[in-house]
Order: structure tokens, then C-alpha cells, then sequence
């Protein structure tokens, strides 16, 4: 007798366990990312170990477990915030984050570039260093709650446009300017904290 | 002709949003012509190969 209440856990796989649990603060932190709730982070994760428990069977080491778990747990937070949304619309999301020439300053008069876009080398290089991670984070985690909410919707989650501003009861125009602002804000962000100090060689 | 300011702006739309025909073909031909957009460009193409692998193998 193993307690188990659901089919698929009948073999108990301690190693498998102890990888899990080894993971747990990386999917927390993925989860608090865009649910900004400790108990429905706790919760996703939660269901995402009993799902990859369920499934071991599939996983077979065809991908990285961390791949294969962040995939499980995105679809997870998926379905939350599809529940949750439409119980609890975005706050503090109205006419006043249509301003949408905030970034005029970008342009010159004449609609020339004030400041040329530098060129952020070989993306690759980048994308191999965990630490581009930390930082890419911490610039999520600077954008304001609701830019970031819509944002990691639109761009982790994979959410279509359609979708978020129905789930957040936001008009489309208005969602364009919030993932406009945020991609703006995000760019600015890592050319100042990534790309602007060691940039990885092209 | 399209100033850069319009450019930005639809190559960052498009991220979210259909272009339509006129609009992609107009964004093509600055974009040749222009290497600030270009490479304005290729941040956006690179934020979102970044946050479709977030957070990291």
C-alpha cells in the first residue's frame, strides 16, 4: 500500500523525486513570475509533479527535465489565469497606459532615430549563459506588475492577443500599447544591464 | 516613404498583430535601405527567442 489515489504513481522513483525536488525553486519562481501568488505558485507546482510523476512514462530523457517540466508547468499557469481572469480582471489598466508617444523621445522631429539601436551581436552567445537569464528576469521583474502580467502572457505563456485582452477585459488597442510599452521597457533594460557591459563576443 | 519612428513602431506591432500586405511590404523596403531599423529589428526577433526559452536549459 503506497497512499496513491491516482493511476501511474503505483512505482515510487526516488531519484526521479529527489530531481524534482531539486528543480521546485526554479518553478517557483517561474510560477510567482506570473501568478504573483505564493499559494497559487505552490499550487501550480504542485500539479505540475503529480502530472510529471503521472508521466514519466512519456518524458523518457527525450528533452531536458527542466524543459519538459517548465512546458508541463507553462500550460498549468495557462489554465489558472484563464480561470482566475475571469474572476479578477487586471487592475490599474485603463485609458491612462494608452499614452502611446511615451517613447517620442526615441525620434528626432523628422522621425529619425535620436540615438541608434546598437547591435546586440550574436544572439547565441547570449542565450547559452544562464546568467542572461537572471538578468532578463530582474528586467521582467522592474516592469510594472500589469505591463509585466500582460507582457509574460503575450510572450512566456504564448498567449494569442485575442486572448489576453479577453481574459483581462481590456480592449486590443489597449493591449497593443501595454506589450508595446513592455517590450520597449525590456529592451532598454537589458541593453543597459546585459549588452551594455559584457557584451558576449559576435 | 516611411520615417524610421513609423517603422519602429509597426516591426514592434507586428510582434503582436498581423501587418497587413502594404504595411510589411513598406517595413521590407526601409528595412533595406536601413541599418538602425535593422538592427532594431533583429532586438525584437532576439527578446523573443529569449522569453520563448526562459528561464534557461
Amino acid at each position: 500500500m503506497n497512499g496513491a489515489n491516482s493511476t501511474g504513481d503505483a512505482v515510487r522513483d526516488p531519484a526521479f523525486e529527489t530531481e524534482l525536488q531539486h528543480l521546485r525553486p526554479t518553478l517557483l519562481r517561474f510560477a510567482l513570475l506570473h501568478l504573483r501568488d505564493e499559494q497559487s505558485a505552490e499550487d501550480v507546482v504542485q500539479d505540475t509533479f503529480l502530472a510529471a510523476l503521472q508521466g514519466r512514462g512519456k518524458f523518457a530523457g527525450r528533452a531536458q527535465l527542466k524543459t519538459w517540466l517548465v512546458a508541463i508547468l507553462r500550460n498549468k499557469i495557462v489554465d489558472r489565469i484563464r480561470q482566475r481572469g475571469r474572476e479578477a480582471p487586471l487592475p490599474g489598466l485603463d485609458e491612462d497606459e494608452g499614452d502611446a508617444d511615451a517613447f517620442d523621445a526615441l525620434f528626432a522631429a523628422d522621425g529619425h532615430w535620436q540615438e541608434k539601436p546598437a547591435a546586440w551581436g550574436n544572439p547565441e552567445a547570449s542565450l547559452q549563459q544562464s546568467r542572461f537569464y537572471d538578468v532578463l528576469e530582474l528586467c521582467m521583474k522592474a516592469l510594472p506588475e500589469n505591463l509585466c502580467r500582460v507582457f509574460t502572457m503575450r510572450e512566456i505563456l504564448e498567449m494569442e492577443t485575442e486572448e489576453i485582452c479577453k481574459e483581462l477585459q481590456i480592449s486590443t488597442s489597449n493591449c497593443w500599447v501595454v506589450l508595446y510599452r513592455a517590450r520597449m521597457r525590456l529592451r532598454e533594460c537589458l541593453q543597459l544591464r546585459w549588452f551594455g557591459e559584457g557584451v558576449p563576443a559576435e | 516613404m516611411k520615417t524610421c519612428k513609423e517603422v519602429h513602431r509597426l516591426v514592434i506591432e507586428g510582434q503582436d498583430r498581423q501587418l497587413s500586405r502594404m504595411e510589411r511590404i513598406s517595413v521590407r523596403i526601409h528595412l533595406m535601405m536601413c541599418g538602425a531599423c535593422r538592427r532594431f529589428e533583429a532586438q525584437m526577433g532576439f527578446l523573443r527567442q529569449a522569453l520563448r526559452r526562459f528561464p534557461g536549459d
